[in-house]
């Protein structure tokens, strides 16, 4: 692995799952009658899949907005080990297999080694939290994923003295993954987090999103939630946990320095180089919609003790 | 009655190609207001883009409409060119429309900041405005009124196409596959042009004595 040196020092109700079922039965209904056209179609797909978790939602986690749809968070993703394009994730993530899935330890930590998915997520029971997710494009949605906070599962695995970050790496298999075979990005894909970070309640590893497993594009099957950080940070489909001493060089931290930092943090004081980062586009507000006002730290000002006598001009 | 040449090109060739380059707009125009979901989870960006995709693409079509001259003996593509290019800038005025009025709402600081501070919006910006000044001016009355100055205003769509490219290029985050393809075509098309000329100046004193 490689290293920045650098670097050292009230809820609105998710539509409950009764009405989803309730929808479909109609839609069914309609498509049998023969009353449906295109547009109907397309909804109809907006229906969840997947295995259903079952995960009790977390009050103390829950952003006060409207979730986005199924449909917005499942078509409309950055994932670029399946293509450039926001549709290309939902069109060819269909060739990742995320089962069986095994996990490496490794790093500065007691417990080393390679786990079965299963076996490591085995002691963490699944809740539901319905973050706020702010890409660096300055759009965002709000989403309810399913999973554990990121700090039980670090307290698990025991790290050293010597783990001041934590290193997660995404899959890298061409064949499971086939934007992999363009060299846009350095593969495998790397993001990181410093100890307290990771450590932070707000940390979340997700396996689900709407009550069911992770869809392959959203991360299958197993990945990384900080609401706090621009969405490039959450790494996906996670293969490897390592505990380093060093900062690790994250990947697009690497691709271009100038525009992505290893904070990044959601921060409308600081635009990126090519867009204003004062505003953000809500997915699914249609057409005419205004953009709405990003908020420092993406709403979370919880963690903004994380950084005190940080310069986050220049820590971007 | 039976149309001559010339008038086909005309009276069936012209409604054809205005046909053919207002169907994209057409067809976001109906899936904006009747079936927004076919424009994805992010219809405002879907918009921006298509429309500037299609500026560019015309704009490049107009700009290929003098090799197809020369390399088919033909002058008839030049009926179309005052067209095309119109249509070109229909679509990167729509564009420059959407983001200013529905994506910033009309936020003159923003924009502003936007126009100042980003170069790849300085460089759309600037290609939009050339394209502007090329409408006004397409018009019978303002070439005759520009006379010779009409022919030096009118190469800008040159550095329109330039800019286009450009705006293109810098505003993809990292996969640049599709604004190469683009910057390519153009290449192509200026590149024929330069060895036209360039031929053409080798072989003009052998077989143009009389033009000392």
């Amino acid at each position: 692995m490689r290293y920045r040196r650098d670097l050292e020092p009230k809820a609105s109700e998710i539509t409950p799952e009764a009405i989803w079922q309730d929808r479909r039965a109609v839609l069914k209904t309609l498509a049998a009658s023969g009353a449906l056209g295109a547009a109907g179609l397309a909804q109809a797909a907006s229906t969840p899949t997947g295995r259903v978790l079952n995960a009790p939602r977390n009050p103390a986690y829950v952003a006060d907005e409207a979730p986005n749809s199924w449909d917005d968070i499942t078509t409309y993703n950055n994932f670029y080990e399946f293509g450039t394009d926001k549709s290309d994730p939902a069109r060819n993530a269909g060739t990742l297999r995320p089962s069986p899935w095994s996990v490496t330890i490794g790093g500065e930590v007691e417990t080393r080694g390679t786990f079965a998915l299963e076996d490591l997520l085995k002691p963490h029971p699944v809740e539901e939290r319905v973050y706020r997710l702010r890409c660096v494009e300055a759009w965002s949605m709000v989403i309810p994923w399913d999973g554990f906070p990121l700090a039980d599962l670090i307290k698990r695995l025991k790290p050293t003295s010597k783990a001041k970050f934590v290193a997660f790496t995404t899959l890298k298999d061409p064949v499971q993954m086939p934007g992999q075979r363009s060299g846009v990005l350095d593969w495998p894909y790397v993001e990181g987090l410093r100890m307290d970070e990771a450590m932070h309640p707000l940390a979340f590893l997700a396996t689900g999103v709407y009550g069911r497993a992770l869809p392959n594009q959203s991360g299958a099957p197993l990945r990384l939630v900080v609401p706090w950080k621009y969405g490039f940070k959450s790494a996906k489909s996670i293969v490897r946990i390592d505990f380093v001493e060093h900062a690790p060089a994250t990947t697009w931290a690497v691709s271009n320095p100038h525009e992505y930092g290893f904070f990044a943090n959601v921060n409308p004081a600081v635009d990126h180089p090519r867009w204003s980062q004062k505003t953000e586009r809500r997915i699914g507000g249609g057409v005419f919609a205004p953009r709405i006002a990003t908020r420092p730290f993406n709403g979370y000002t919880e963690v903004a003790s994380l950084y005190t006598g940080l310069d986050l001009t220049k820590w971007f | 009655m039976v149309l001559s040449r010339d008038r086909w090109l005309r009276w069936v060739g012209k409604p054809v190609v205005h046909a053919l380059a207002a169907a994209p707009l057409a067809l976001l125009a109906g899936r904006t207001f009747w079936h927004p979901e076919l424009l994805g989870a992010n219809p405002v960006t879907t918009i921006i883009d298509q429309l500037g995709l299609w500026a560019l693409r015309l704009l490049l079509v107009t700009l290929a409409l003098t090799p197809l001259r020369y390399l088919t003996h033909s002058s008839a593509w030049l009926l179309y060119r005052r067209l095309l290019g119109l249509w070109a800038a229909t679509y990167a005025f729509l564009h420059l429309l959407m983001y200013v009025v529905v994506d910033q709402r009309l936020d003159i600081r923003v924009l502003l900041e936007d126009v100042l501070k980003r170069p790849w919006i300085t460089v759309g910006f600037a290609a939009v405005l050339i394209l502007l000044a090329l409408t006004v001016t397409s018009t019978r009355g303002m070439m005759r009124r520009l006379g010779r100055r009409w022919q030096t205003l009118h190469y800008g769509v040159y550095l329109a196409a330039v800019g286009g490219v450009w705006h293109y290029w810098w505003q993809v985050k990292k996969d640049i596959r599709a604004p190469i393809a683009y910057a390519a075509v153009f290449a192509l098309l200026m590149g024929y042009r330069g060895a036209r000329r360039w031929l053409k100046a080798r072989s003009a004193p052998a077989t143009a004595p009389g033009r000392i």
